[in-house]
């Protein structure tokens, strides 16, 4: 980012002087300063375009100006000794008037709309004062499209802002979304029928105003805002940990928005991240404590104690558990006992992750400053489909690069449709090398298509040009150099660059190429970032605790127990070997909420909490530790967080009884102490004793209804609600009803704005961090610790063996996300197996699309349809990753391809 | 001395006066069709349920003792699936009926609901639903609304235009 001196101006609103800052909007500034100025079009991320003529002011030349005009404040910019009227009786008429003109095709909808009790359109026509209709003539209607399974289509309700094609076309790429017809019949819809392609058709529901794009999820149990009891959470579902709002109710979750962070997701999350949310209500979830083979006879507790008593334990980690839940597992069963869930492979590549982000060498940047970058590359790694929501950010970054230029042709940043015209088709650089098609691939000024290896030849090679300390790839074939060459040109010449890679391809020399050439860009003057993304949610925080391996624990553990964290370890390799490693043990316990194979070898099963029915700490991709909260008291007492079981066994196994137990109180404060590495997760969020004048925060809005009839079918005096003893917030609508610190926001409401619009009240400014400063506490170190330098052992460029298969995991956004595949929504839209093969193996085995395809790997045999692909290289075949409905395969492997006969 | 003489003639006037006490209940009161008893939950003129789940009853509720759960049926018609009011919290002030902007709930002179067991004044949605319009006959709200729910096609609504035909770019 060009540093942008902050220049401070005077203007005067209805005579009073307030300061503003120079380079933002007039709209922005008045909201900034507290005011309520209603507007449609202008969007903080999107920036004005002048299109609903809603956010009239007047504007006076200087002080002895009496007559003005009227403008737009959303395409006004700031200017010292600026004097402008809100309250001016004919600004507020024609917003009055204006909003009474879009209203006269507004039908009468509102009951069962589901954008009703948090619609911005209802509260800007409170807003300017416009609470009775007059219009009493026909009504202009049209016909509805089916958007699939997560958007729900209502087109009377438009009122022509044109934010969802600004949102779907200009800001996420989406093809699909468009505006069709002319003058007051224009139509936002697609061309035909059909679902929405862009993995950020979520935003829609958020992005406009009223209910014609709303969340069809949340129409099939449709709750209104101010009956929701929310929490602020995080995001499972891959490792970008976007924060978000949870909404329950009636034991069931309801609902996931986005929560701002303006370091992490800002304004907008994935469709994976919004409807990814219903594992949670599956109704095959684990609810009961199970034990098999046991002394049936005994309870719950008294079988505990005699397993964890008897003999050696070990316990399984997971990447998708909570700090806490692992940590309490590594107590329970000692440091020499803990073990990561994931192959040895797997642990590696992060292991070089960490070692490469936390050694202070090169910069690891947040979210927010991805979309800040000049020059990108993207090494070995897809993030359509393995961290969704960083896509959306390199998409801002190859939009706003020619937006450099810009401030010298006198535009501000926030003139969304002046900054379109000047730019036209220009585009930032941005460089794909990934074995197949990716879809940021249509911005990309080059792309790269190889094998795992080669892609890590590639990056060795670009990093030889950069630098003369780096290692020098040997016998590279001519055009690769002369690609990495020009790769390198155009990052050299970059102020801010930006390397993304990441875990997806299962290379870890991809990684250690993209360290690379971040080193070997890093100058005084200019720091590279370097961005991976990872497997898990909490794969950095698994990670970071240094713990041997799944591999290590099968070859050489000799225990009688086995404690398996939240983990599904028949995802993690080959069926036969999983098999052969569980039987050693005698004892089999597994803590998880979903079954699956896992779950099923269990001796005892316990039930635990999901990330709605708990709390706990992840980190992310950054190194960001972020508390998420529990939103809703689990349907009985046995499911609970599994830090909160490992941490009773543990009391069990020092001879507490189930009556004299102590309630966990500093988890995360002996964490910090047994690893220091840690250090700063205790403060990520305020501790459970925090009060606001004495005040609790409430997790459901004042307007909350049903309190004394939810519950009267099953008795009629009112239970006590719940009491949270780990947190500040309470299960009530008494409390604090001010803003919160950041950390703590369960939903944004303000007085007249009870859409999510109300966000800008929480913020320091339009646009800006929340009041107290965002959330989340980066664990990373930004000062060097580490003496290494650049990394070698540069692969040998990969050769098609005939007869011999090298197989890629293919991620799917939809598919290869353990969780959000429970969804409903999500299911529909997840791919069905496939082998996805190049021109070249096609010819080679005769095969065309659909033909069936024997897939040996090790001992896994599978028969696959075939999918073809122009892009993947001779030699390689791709294999959807994680798909629910494949066995487990361990990664990168290697086998053997052939064709059925019919 | 004067006023205690004439508080007892006034007293003792009142004795040719007309009866207010009634027989209850052998003799039933008379009640406006407007007074707030028993909550009930009305039908469309076709007979269809009215509340389209719309939740406006039990927010505005002061004592939050509506709840209900919105569903929808294949055409997208929404209705409760449950709807439970407690009547042991309910003050009968009507707020619900002035919320309603279907005139679904209606509250109906009747307040002959005594109860033994507390419990029995929860009244789920078989309780409430009744075979009538009550006080609103002819108000059908999916015929105003611009929703297609299998009541009426879009743009075959009270004053609405037919869908627009978006291919055309005629004025
Ligand atoms: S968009 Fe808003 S104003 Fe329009 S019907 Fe829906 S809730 Fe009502
Ligand atoms: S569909 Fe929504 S976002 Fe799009 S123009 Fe209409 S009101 Fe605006
Ligand atoms: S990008 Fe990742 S963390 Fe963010 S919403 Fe999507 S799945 Fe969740
Ligand atoms: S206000 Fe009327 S339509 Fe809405 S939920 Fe209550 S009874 Fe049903
Ligand atoms: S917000 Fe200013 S014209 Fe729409």
């Amino acid at each position: 980012m060009p540093l942008a001196v902050i220049i401070m101006a005077i203007i005067y609103i209805d005579k009073k002087p307030f300061e503003a800052k120079a380079g933002k909007n007039l709209l922005e500034t008045c909201l900034t300063l507290g005011f309520n100025l209603p507007y449609f079009c202008w969007h903080p991320a999107m920036g004005s375009v002048g299109a609903c003529r809603q956010c009239a002011v007047r504007l006076y030349k200087d002080e002895n100006d009496t007559t003005g005009r009227l403008v737009m404040s959303c395409m006004e910019g700031i200017r010292d000794n600026m004097y402008v009227s809100l309250d001016d009786p004919v600004a507020r008429d024609f917003r009055s008037q204006n909003m009474e003109w879009l209203m006269t095709n507004h039908p009468h909808d509102c009951a069962v709309c589901d954008e009703g009790g948090s619609c911005h359109l209802q509260d800007m026509t409170v807003m300017t004062g416009h609470s009775y209709r007059r219009f009493r003539y026909p009504k202009r209607t049209y016909k509805n499209q089916y958007l699939g399974p997560f958007i729900n289509h209502e087109m009377n309700r438009c009122i022509q802002c044109y934010r969802c094609v600004r949102f779907y076309k200009d800001y996420a790429g989406g093809k699909d979304l468009d505006v069709f017809a002319a003058h007051d019949h224009v139509y936002f819809g697609r061309e035909k029928d059909g679902i929405l392609e862009n993995e950020f058709s979520g935003n829609l529901a958020e992005v406009c105003p009223t209910g014609v794009f709303t969340d069809k999820t949340l129409k099939q149990h449709y709750t209104r805002k101010w009956d929701m009891t929310m929490a602020p959470s995080i995001c499972q579902h891959c490792s970008l940990g976007c924060n978000i709002i949870a909404g329950e109710r009636y034991g069931e979750l309801r609902q996931i928005t986005s929560r701002y962070n303006s370091e992490v997701n800002g304004y907008f999350i994935c469709d994976r991240g919004r409807f990814g949310y219903e594992f949670v209500n599956d109704v095959t979830r684990i609810q009961q404590p199970l034990i098999r083979n046991g002394n049936t006879g005994q309870s719950l507790f008294e079988n505990l104690k005699t397993v964890l008593s008897a003999g050696k334990m070990i316990g399984i980690g997971s990447p998708r558990a909570t700090l806490e839940a692992n940590f309490a597992l590594r107590q329970l069963v000692g440091k020499q006992n803990f073990y990561q869930g994931i192959p040895e492979h797997e642990a590696c590549l992060i292991q070089t992750v960490l070692e490469t982000s936390n050694g202070g060498h090169v910069h690891t940047p947040s979210l927010s400053e991805t979309e800040q970058a000049d020059v990108v590359l993207i090494l070995g790694e897809d993030p359509t489909n393995s961290a969704p929501r960083l896509a959306l950010a390199l998409r801002q970054a190859v939009r706003k690069k020619p937006l450099d230029n810009a401030s010298q042709a006198n535009i501000p940043a926030w003139h969304d449709a002046a900054l379109r015209e000047l730019i036209q088709d220009e585009k930032g650089e941005l460089f794909v090398a990934y074995p197949i098609e990716t879809k940021l691939d249509e911005l990309a000024a080059g792309t790269f298509r190889a094998a795992p290896d080669d892609i890590a030849r590639l990056g060795f090679a670009i990093a030889d040009c950069l630098s003369d300390a780096a290692p020098i790839p040997l016998r590279m074939d001519d055009h690769v150099l002369e690609t990495a060459r020009n790769i390198a040109a155009v990052l050299q010449k970059a102020e801010r660059p930006l390397i993304v890679s990441g875990t997806s391809l299962h290379n870890v020399d991809v990684i250690k190429a993209a360290f690379n050439i971040a080193l070997a860009l890093q100058t005084d003057q200019r720091k590279a970032a370097l961005c991976f993304t990872l497997p898990e949610c909490n794969s950095v925080g698994l990670g970071m605790m240094h713990a041997p391996s799944l591999d290590t624990a099968m070859e050489d553990v000799d225990a009688d127990t086995i404690v398996i964290l939240e983990n599904d370890l028949y995802r993690r390799g080959a069926k036969q070997a999983i098999d052969g490693f569980l039987a050693k043990f005698k004892n089999i316990i597994v803590l998880d909420h979903l079954h699956h194979a896992t779950t099923g070898k269990a001796t005892i099963l316990l039930p635990v909490a999901t990330f709605a029915e708990g709390e706990g700490t992840l980190v992310n991709n950054e190194g960001r530790a972020q508390r998420f909260f529990q939103v809703f008291m689990p349907k009985n007492e046995n499911i609970r967080e599994s830090w909160r079981w490992l941490d009773e066994f543990h009391q069990f196994c020092q001879g507490k009884m189930p009556d004299e137990l102590n309630e966990l109180d500093h988890l995360l404060e002996e964490l910090v102490t047994v690893m220091p590495q840690f250090k700063g997760v205790e403060t990520v969020a305020p501790p459970s004793g925090f009060r606001i004048n004495g005040q609790r925060i409430p997790r459901e809005p004042h307007r909350f209804s049903g309190r004394t009839s939810m519950q009267a079918n099953v008795a009629v005096s009112e239970p006590k609600p719940p009491e949270d003893t780990d947190s500040p917030l309470s299960y009530t609508m008494e409390g604090y009803r001010g803003i919160p610190p950041a950390p703590l926001i369960p939903f944004y409401w303000s007085p007249g704005w009870n859409s999510g619009q109300s966000l800008h009240k929480y913020q320091i400014e339009v646009g800006g961090p929340l009041h107290g400063g965002d959330p989340g506490k980066r664990l990373f170190h930004e000062d060097l610790v580490s003496k290494a330098g650049f990394q070698d052992n540069i692969p040998c460029a990969f050769k098609p063996h005939n007869g011999e298969t090298v197989f890629v995991p293919v991620s799917h956004i939809f598919g290869s996300d353990e969780l959000s595949v429970y969804s409903p929504s999500v299911t529909s839209r997840t791919p069905k197996p496939y082998v996805m093969i190049g021109r070249q193996d096609a010819a080679r085995l005769q095969v065309t699309e659909g033909d069936l395809l024997n897939v040996r790997i090790g001992g896994v045999a599978m028969d696959l349809p075939v999918k073809g692909s122009d892009a993947l290289p001779e030699g390689l075949a791709g294999i959807p990753f994680n798909l629910p409905s494949m066995p487990g395969l361990s990664w990168p492997c290697k086998g053997t391809l052939t064709l059925l006969k019919p | 001395m004067i006023s205690l003489l004439r508080t007892m003639g006034l007293t003792f006037l009142h004795m040719f006066r007309k009866r207010e006490t009634i027989q209850y209940p052998e003799e039933k009161v008379v009640l406006h069709p407007r007074w707030r008893g028993r909550i009930v939950l009305t039908r469309d003129p076709d007979m269809g349920e009215r509340c389209v789940g719309c939740y406006l009853c039990a927010a505005a509720c002061p004592v939050d003792c509506i709840s209900l759960q919105a569903t929808e049926d294949e055409n997208g018609r929404r209705y409760p699936e449950f709807f439970r009011i407690n009547f042991s919290r309910c003050i009968f002030c009507g707020y619900c009926e002035e919320a309603c902007p279907t005139y679904a709930i209606q509250l109906i002179p009747d307040f002959e609901m005594g109860e033994y067991n507390r419990q029995n004044l929860v009244y789920e949605k078989e309780d409430l639903l009744i075979n009538s319009e009550g006080k609103y006959p002819g108000y059908n709200y999916y015929k105003v609304a611009g929703l297609a729910a299998g009541v009426k096609g879009k743009g075959e609504g009270e004053n609405e235009e037919p869908p627009v035909d978006i291919r055309s770019l005629i004025p």
